[in-house]
């Protein structure tokens, strides 16, 4: 019996080598520590913190996106710091600092490259994945905002001077650049939809926002619900909305307005509006279930501490709580069934049932922004 | 910043020894900070460090902050803050403390 003693005791082994190696990711997100310039690997399953990872400078609006294997986050600084994260490692795999003042980014559809989009100097710059180096520089002479990623090695964004939106295609040797002209009047933020055929790009300067089909041959400014204010003054403007956490119902979009305590409904298909929804304050995000039955919308300063819940079938408000002080980001598990919602002044991520809305757990963190699960490594946009 | 917004809705204007500095700085850093920076290096909007704002005096900076700028971003603080929450601000940031 010796041998097979022996094989027995190698296959044990073997299997605790490599039990004790392997890292599953696919539950695991992480949370923006913007005033420590920390992130915070949780883990869905166990509603715990698993480790903090330090040194990656200002993150005030910092945002990141994963590589498609669910192993690595790249962390968008403020600073213009372009942190490469080990989440199997929890470790910082790489750092440059390749702007002075930068706002998002986004990766490739092949996760080839990582795009970082710029206040100062304004323009794009594009990173190996792997590496880190900079493989192109497109400067825009404007601050450009509204980065995404595009189907082909595209990246998409728009510049809040100009009013100009460039398609830059990296699939060939050199950036191919596109530009669009007659966006309108200051693009603050810009949402690209799930299958990367939309990009829609909200105004500041204006009433109103402009959608381009990035199927069409020469992708054309279409006016979306243009002078939706009617001409009433719009209200001080305490933060932006945002629209990367754009909400799609299926036959709908629901878009915040800017200097308006409302939801605004578009038909995903002519763009015309469908409804509105009044609500508590100033939407900064208004984010729809994995499912699109439910958009959940938090607030600008000084009305941060609420969250309304909209139901898309009847348009209605069906859920009015207040998680804390400060509420920045929500993110859904990807199923939908629980939603994490950082509380900065609080110092906690809650974490809510989405059905009962009973509170399902809480998590401590440093001044917690952003919240992102690697599931969005898989999704074209994020 | 309760006690800021307390302040705001009462419209009850503050003595200079009722300010609560730490909700004021809080202020700031993480809601001016939305646009001008935590580090208040600048964002979409631009940079509040001391260097930069040296063409503006005590009152002419506070009165940015009350009324805004208009055509720009920067929105008229005056619903939700005193006059002289926005001189205390303009003091923190002329000064350079926040460096």
């Amino acid at each position: 019996m010796r041998p097979l003693i022996l094989t027995f005791a190698a296959l044990a082994f073997a299997g605790t080598a490599a039990m004790s190696e392997t890292v599953a990711t696919g539950d695991l997100g992480l949370v923006i520590e913007r005033a420590s310039g920390s992130v915070l690997l949780i883990d869905q399953s166990d509603r715990a913190a698993l480790a903090r990872i330090e040194g990656l400078g200002d993150l005030s609006h910092a945002s990141l996106v994963y590589s498609p294997d669910e192993r690595f986050a790249y962390v968008f600084g403020r600073d213009g710091g372009l942190t490469k994260v080990d989440i199997t490692e929890r470790r910082i795999a790489g750092r440059v600092v390749q702007a002075g003042n930068a706002i998002g980014g986004a990766i490739s559809d092949d996760g080839a490259l990582v795009a970082v989009s710029n206040y100062e100097p304004g323009g794009v710059r594009i990173f190996d994945a792997e590496t880190l180096d900079m493989v192109a520089d497109i400067p825009t002479g404007s601050k450009t905002i509204g980065l995404a990623d595009a189907p082909g090695r595209r990246f998409v964004f728009s510049l809040w001077d100009a009013g100009e939106t460039w398609i830059a295609d990296l699939s060939g040797d050199d950036p191919d650049i596109t530009k669009i002209t007659g966006i309108g009047q200051n693009p603050y933020d810009a949402l690209m939809t799930g299958n990367g055929r939309t990009y829609i790009a909200g105004l500041f300067g204006e009433d109103g926002l402009t959608a381009l089909d990035l199927w069409a041959e020469t992708p054309e400014p279409i006016q979306v619900l243009p002078g939706y204010g009617r001409g009433e003054a719009p209200l001080p403007v305490y933060k932006m909305p945002h629209l990367e956490g754009w909400a799609s119902t299926g036959a709908e979009f629901v878009l915040p307005a800017v200097g308006r305590h409302e939801v605004l409904w578009v038909d995903a298909r002519d763009f015309t509006e469908t409804g509105r929804t009044a609500t508590y304050g100033r939407p900064v995000f208004a984010m729809a279930r994995p499912d699109g039955r439910q958009v959940w919308v938090n607030f600008a300063h000084p009305l941060n501490d609420t969250i309304q819940v909209i139901d898309t079938v009847t348009k209605q408000v069906v859920h009015e709580f207040k998680p804390g002080p400060a509420v920045l980001h929500m993110e859904f598990t990807p199923r939908g069934n629980e939603v994490w919602i950082s509380v900065r002044d609080a110092g906690k991520i809650m974490i809510y049932d989405t059905r009962t809305f009973e509170k399902r757990g809480e998590i401590e963190a440093e001044s917690p922004s952003g919240i992102f699960f690697t599931a969005r490594a898989h999704r074209t946009g994020l | 910043m309760r006690s800021l917004l307390v302040l705001a809705i009462s419209c009850a204007p503050a003595l200079a020894g009722d300010l609560d500095g730490d909700a004021l700085r809080r202020l700031v850093h993480q809601d001016c900070g939305s646009c001008h920076g935590l580090t208040l290096k600048g964002g979409l909007g631009p940079g509040l460090t001391a260097d930069m704002l040296a063409h503006y005096d005590r009152d002419g900076l506070a009165s940015v902050i009350l009324q805004g700028v208009p055509g720009t971003p920067m929105p008229p603080w005056a619903p939700l803050m005193s006059d002289e929450e926005a001189r205390w601000i303009a003091d923190y940031l002329l000064t350079g403390e926040n460096e």
